[in-house]
C-alpha cells in the first residue's frame, strides 16, 4: 500500500509510471478495436463524410470565373459599378483575350450558364460573344466595346458587369442568399421581387408539413405501440409483422397505392359517390396537393414512430399503473402523471427520426405532391438534375442540414437527448 | 361502515372462486374473514392462487364468483383507485421519472390534498421509516432496502385501514429481509393498521404474521396462528409446506384411546396421533418434525413404539446437529438436536433406536 501513500505518480511494480503502464497494456486492445471498425469507418469516411464536404464546399465556391476570365477580372476592379455606365475599353479588351482563350477551350459557356444563374441573360451574352471572338484579332482588332456591344447589347449593360464584377471572386455567398430568396443588389443583400421569392415558401412549407405529419404519426401511433406492448408475446408478434409488413413493400409501390387510393376517379372517390356522400361533380381533390403528401408520408414513416415508443413502453411495468391506480389515481391520471411521462422518451426518439426523415423526403412528394405539396427536396433535385446549378443545391442542402441540426440541438435542451432510446 | 355482516370481520372473502381461462379454476372457494388490526399472511408454492387473491382484494382483478367485503360493504364493483387500500409491490414499483418526495406526494394530491398538508404528511412518512434525508432523490439512486422503505411509506402516507404487501422482501438479501420483517411488523402494529401480506417464504410468515393460511391448489389449505400451523398441521401438504418434516407412509392398523397404531409399509410399527384418519385400514403419512425425534434411550417415553434406524451422516452447524438416519427404508430421515454439553453425537454407521411422544407424530392423509 506504500504506492498509494507517496506524493509522486502510482508506480507499476516495475518501477514505471502505472498510467503508461496500463496505456501501454490497453494499446493492443485498442488498436485492435480500431482495425475492427475500420472497413465501416472508410466506408462512412468515402460515402458520407466526403460527399458532405464537396457539396458544403460547392455552396460557397465560385472559382469559375475568375479561373475563365482571369484579365477581365482583374481589369474590371477599378470599374465603380455604381457609376451608371458601361467599363471602359480596357476592360473589353481584356475579356475579348480571355474568352479567345475560353472559346479555344469551349470554357465560354460554362461561365455563362453560372452567371446566368443570378442574371438571367447573361448565358446567351457569352454564347454569342465565344462564337464571334475566336475569329478576332485580340492583339489588333480593338477597340472592342463597340464589336461587343454589336454582338449582344447586354455587354453594354452595367447591371450585367456588375453580376460579372460581384461574382469574380473565388467565394461567394451567392449560393445562400439566393437559397433564401434574396439577392445582391446596389446596397448589399436585397429581397428579390415577391413573384420570384420560392424558397422561403417551400422551406416554410416543408416544416409546417413535416411536422403535421411528425404530430399525425405521433396520435396514430401511441395507441399501436400501447398495444403492442401490453399484449402477450404471441399476439404482439403477430401485430408486429403488421407494423413491419409495409418495410417489406417497395416505397415506390406505397406511394402508388395511394395514388390509386386518393385520385379524383380513385377507390375513396368513387365509394364516396357511389354512397351518395359526394356529388360526382364534386369530387374531393386529395392527391398532388399538401393532403396527399401528408396522408402517404404519415402511412410510409409511421413504423419509424411505433418501433422507437413500442421498445420504450415495453420496459414500463404494468406495475407502474397498478400502483399509481392503488394510491388512488383514476385510470387517466395514472396514465397521464405515471405511463406517459415514462413513454416520453419514445415519442421524442419517434418524433426526431420521423420529422428528420421527412424535411429530406423525396420520392412521396414527388410523386403525390402535385405543385402545392413539394418539399425543398424536390427543388434541390431540380437544381441538381435539370438545370445543374449545384451550386446552389447544395446551398439549399446545407442550409436544411443547418436547420435539422439546429432543431437537433433544441431537442437536446428542451428534452435532452439522454432520453431518447431507440431500443 | 353500515352493516357489517360478522361481528369484528374486517375483510371478508365469502365463495370466492377465480378462472382465468373459463376451464381451470385459480381460486376455488375461498372463504376467509379477518378483523381490524390483524396482520394475515398467504403463504404458498407459487401458483397456488394466494397473489391472486390479493389482486382481487385490490381490485385489479375480478372475481368469477363470489363476494368480497371490506368493512361490511362488498367491493366487487369499486375500482381499485377508489378502494383506499394501501399496496406495496414486488418491485416496489416507486415512479422512476419523480422523486421520492413526489412519490409520496402523489397519493395526497390525486386525493386534492392542499400543498402543506401534502409536504408535512410526506415529510412523518418519511421519517416513519428514517428516509427523512432522502424526499429530493430519484429511487435509481437508493439501494433495495431504501426503496423498500420507499414503498411501504407510500402505501401508508394516505392512512389506509387496510394494506396489501405483495412479496415485498423477496429481492433483498438475507440481512436485510431480517432486519425489515420486524421492522415492518413493528409499523404495522404500532399504526393498527391490517395487512395481508403475500409471501412464499414460510419464515418470513411465521415470523411476522398473527395468523397464516396456507395455500395450495386454490384452496386454504390451513389458516391459524404461527405456533398451531408448526405443531398442529391439518393435513401433509402444511405439515410438507411448514418447516422441516418427516415422513414416513403406512396403514393404520388400530386406533384406540386417542392414539392410532400405524404398520409402516417395511412392516415397523409406530404410534401417532389420528388427525386425518378414522378408522383401521386407510392409509396415512405420518409426520414427524426432526427437533421432536428421541433417540437417546434414557430420555425415551415410556411404552414407546421404536424404529431401527442406520446413521449415515452427521452434520455439526454450530448450534444445532442435523444427523441423517436411514429409517424404515428411507434414508432422507433427519434429526436436529441441540449442541447441549451432554448431547450425544452419533457416528456415520452406527444402529440407533429412534422413538417419540404420539402426540407429536400427525397421521395424515396419504
Amino acid at each position: 500500500m506504500s504506492d498509494t501513500t507517496q506524493s509522486g505518480p502510482v508506480l507499476a511494480a516495475d518501477g514505471t509510471p502505472l498510467k503508461r503502464s496500463l496505456a501501454r497494456a490497453l494499446r493492443m486492445q485498442k488498436i485492435r478495436a480500431l482495425m475492427l471498425v475500420a472497413p465501416l469507418l472508410l466506408f462512412v469516411l468515402i460515402t458520407f463524410i466526403l460527399p458532405i464536404g464537396d457539396m458544403l464546399f460547392r455552396s460557397v465556391e465560385n472559382q469559375i470565373v475568375s479561373d475563365t476570365l482571369p484579365r477581365t477580372v482583374v481589369a474590371l476592379r477599378e470599374w465603380d459599378a455604381n457609376s451608371g455606365e458601361a467599363p471602359d475599353e480596357a476592360v473589353y479588351a481584356a475579356l475579348a483575350e480571355d474568352l479567345k482563350i475560353a472559346a479555344a477551350a469551349k470554357l465560354h459557356t460554362r461561365v455563362g450558364s453560372r452567371l446566368n444563374y443570378e442574371k438571367p441573360g447573361i448565358s446567351s451574352m457569352f454564347r454569342k460573344a465565344g462564337r464571334k471572338v475566336k475569329k478576332w484579332d485580340v492583339e489588333n482588332g480593338g477597340p472592342f466595346k463597340e464589336q461587343f456591344i454589336a454582338i449582344h447589347e447586354g455587354w453594354g449593360d452595367p447591371d450585367a458587369w456588375r453580376t460579372i464584377q460581384t461574382y469574380s471572386p473565388n467565394f461567394t455567398n451567392g449560393y445562400f442568399l439566393n437559397a433564401a430568396d434574396l439577392q445582391k443588389g446596389a446596397e448589399g443583400a436585397e429581397w428579390r421581387p415577391e413573384d420570384e421569392q420560392i424558397y422561403w415558401v417551400l422551406f416554410k412549407r416543408t416544416m409546417f408539413m413535416s411536422m403535421v405529419i411528425t404530430i399525425s404519426c405521433i396520435i396514430l401511433a401511441y395507441p399501436v405501440a400501447w398495444i403492442l406492448a401490453n399484449l402477450p408475446a404471441r399476439s404482439a408478434n403477430m401485430l408486429m409483422i403488421l407494423v413491419l409488413l409495409p418495410f417489406w413493400t417497395s416505397l415506390l409501390v406505397r406511394t402508388s397505392a395511394w395514388k390509386v387510393m386518393l385520385q379524383q376517379q380513385g377507390v375513396i372517390n368513387e365509394t364516396l359517390v357511389w354512397l351518395g356522400l359526394v356529388a360526382d361533380e364534386s369530387r374531393l381533390v386529395m392527391i398532388n396537393n399538401q393532403f396527399g403528401t401528408i396522408v402517404a408520408m404519415t402511412h410510409i414513416l409511421l413504423p419509424f414512430m411505433i418501433l422507437p415508443m413500442y421498445s420504450v413502453m415495453q420496459t414500463i411495468q404494468p406495475t407502474y399503473l397498478r400502483a399509481a391506480k392503488s394510491l388512488g389515481a383514476t385510470n387517466w391520471t395514472a396514465f397521464w402523471r405515471v405511463y406517459f411521462p415514462q413513454s416520453v422518451p419514445g415519442i421524442g426518439a419517434g418524433s426526431i427520426l420521423v420529422f428528420i426523415l421527412s424535411i429530406g423526403y423525396y420520392i412521396t412528394p414527388e410523386l403525390v405532391g402535385g405543385t402545392k405539396g413539394v418539399f425543398i427536396s424536390n427543388r434541390i433535385a431540380f437544381h441538381i438534375s435539370s438545370s445543374l446549378n449545384w451550386g446552389l443545391a447544395a446551398a439549399l442542402g446545407a442550409i436544411l442540414l443547418a436547420v435539422v441540426l439546429v432543431l437537433y440541438w433544441a431537442y437536446d435542451k428542451i428534452v435532452g437527448i439522454d432520453n431518447v432510446k431507440l431500443g | 361502515m353500515a352493516d357489517v355482516s360478522n361481528g369484528d370481520a374486517f375483510v371478508e372473502f365469502e365463495r370466492v372462486q377465480k378462472s382465468y381461462d373459463g376451464e381451470n379454476l385459480v381460486v376455488k372457494d375461498l372463504n376467509l374473514s379477518m378483523p381490524k388490526g390483524e396482520f394475515l399472511t398467504m403463504l404458498g408454492p407459487s401458483g397456488s392462487g394466494k397473489t391472486t387473491c390479493l389482486m382481487m382484494l385490490a381490485g385489479f382483478e375480478t372475481a368469477t364468483h363470489g363476494d368480497i367485503r371490506l368493512g361490511g360493504t362488498s367491493i366487487n364493483n369499486i375500482p381499485p383507485h377508489k378502494r383506499g387500500i394501501g399496496m406495496v409491490f414486488q418491485n416496489y414499483a416507486l415512479f422512476p421519472h419523480m422523486t421520492i418526495a413526489e412519490n409520496l406526494s402523489f397519493p395526497l394530491e390525486v386525493r386534492k390534498m392542499g400543498k402543506s398538508d401534502r409536504e408535512a404528511k410526506v415529510m412523518r412518512a418519511l421519517d416513519m421509516v428514517e428516509m427523512g434525508a432522502f424526499g429530493g432523490r430519484r429511487p435509481a439512486q437508493l439501494s433495495g432496502g431504501q426503496q423498500q422503505r420507499i414503498a411501504l411509506a407510500r402505501a401508508l402516507v394516505f392512512e389506509p385501514e387496510l394494506v396489501l404487501m405483495d412479496e415485498p422482501l423477496g429481492a433483498l438479501d438475507k440481512q436485510l429481509r431480517e432486519k425489515m420483517q420486524f421492522e415492518i411488523t413493528h409499523l404495522a402494529h404500532r399504526l393498527g393498521i391490517t395487512v395481508v401480506y403475500v409471501t412464499h417464504d414460510q419464515t418470513e410468515a411465521l415470523t411476522m404474521s398473527d395468523r397464516v393460511a396456507v395455500f395450495d391448489d386454490g384452496r386454504i389449505q390451513q389458516l391459524a396462528p404461527p405456533d398451531k400451523l408448526y405443531e398442529e398441521p391439518q393435513n401433509s401438504f402444511v405439515a410438507q409446506f411448514i418447516g422441516e418434516n418427516n415422513t414416513l407412509e403406512g396403514v393404520v392398523k388400530e386406533i384406540s384411546n386417542g392414539v392410532a397404531l400405524v404398520q409402516l409399509d417395511d412392516g415397523g410399527l409406530i404410534d401417532a396421533k389420528p388427525i386425518n384418519v378414522s378408522k383401521a385400514g386407510e392409509r396415512t403419512r405420518v409426520s414427524i418434525r426432526p427437533e421432536r425425534v428421541e433417540y437417546n434411550k434414557d430420555r425415551m417415553p415410556e411404552g414407546a413404539h421404536t424404529l431401527k434406524a442406520e446413521v449415515l451422516e452427521f452434520i455439526y452447524m454450530g448450534d444445532i446437529f442435523r444427523t441423517r438416519l436411514r429409517v424404515a427404508g428411507k434414508d432422507d430421515f433427519f434429526v436436529k438436536t441441540r449442541n447441549a454439553p451432554d448431547q450425544v453425537r452419533l457416528k456415520p454407521g452406527q444402529e440407533i433406536e429412534i422413538g417419540w411422544l404420539a402426540e407429536d407424530c400427525r397421521a395424515l392423509d396419504a
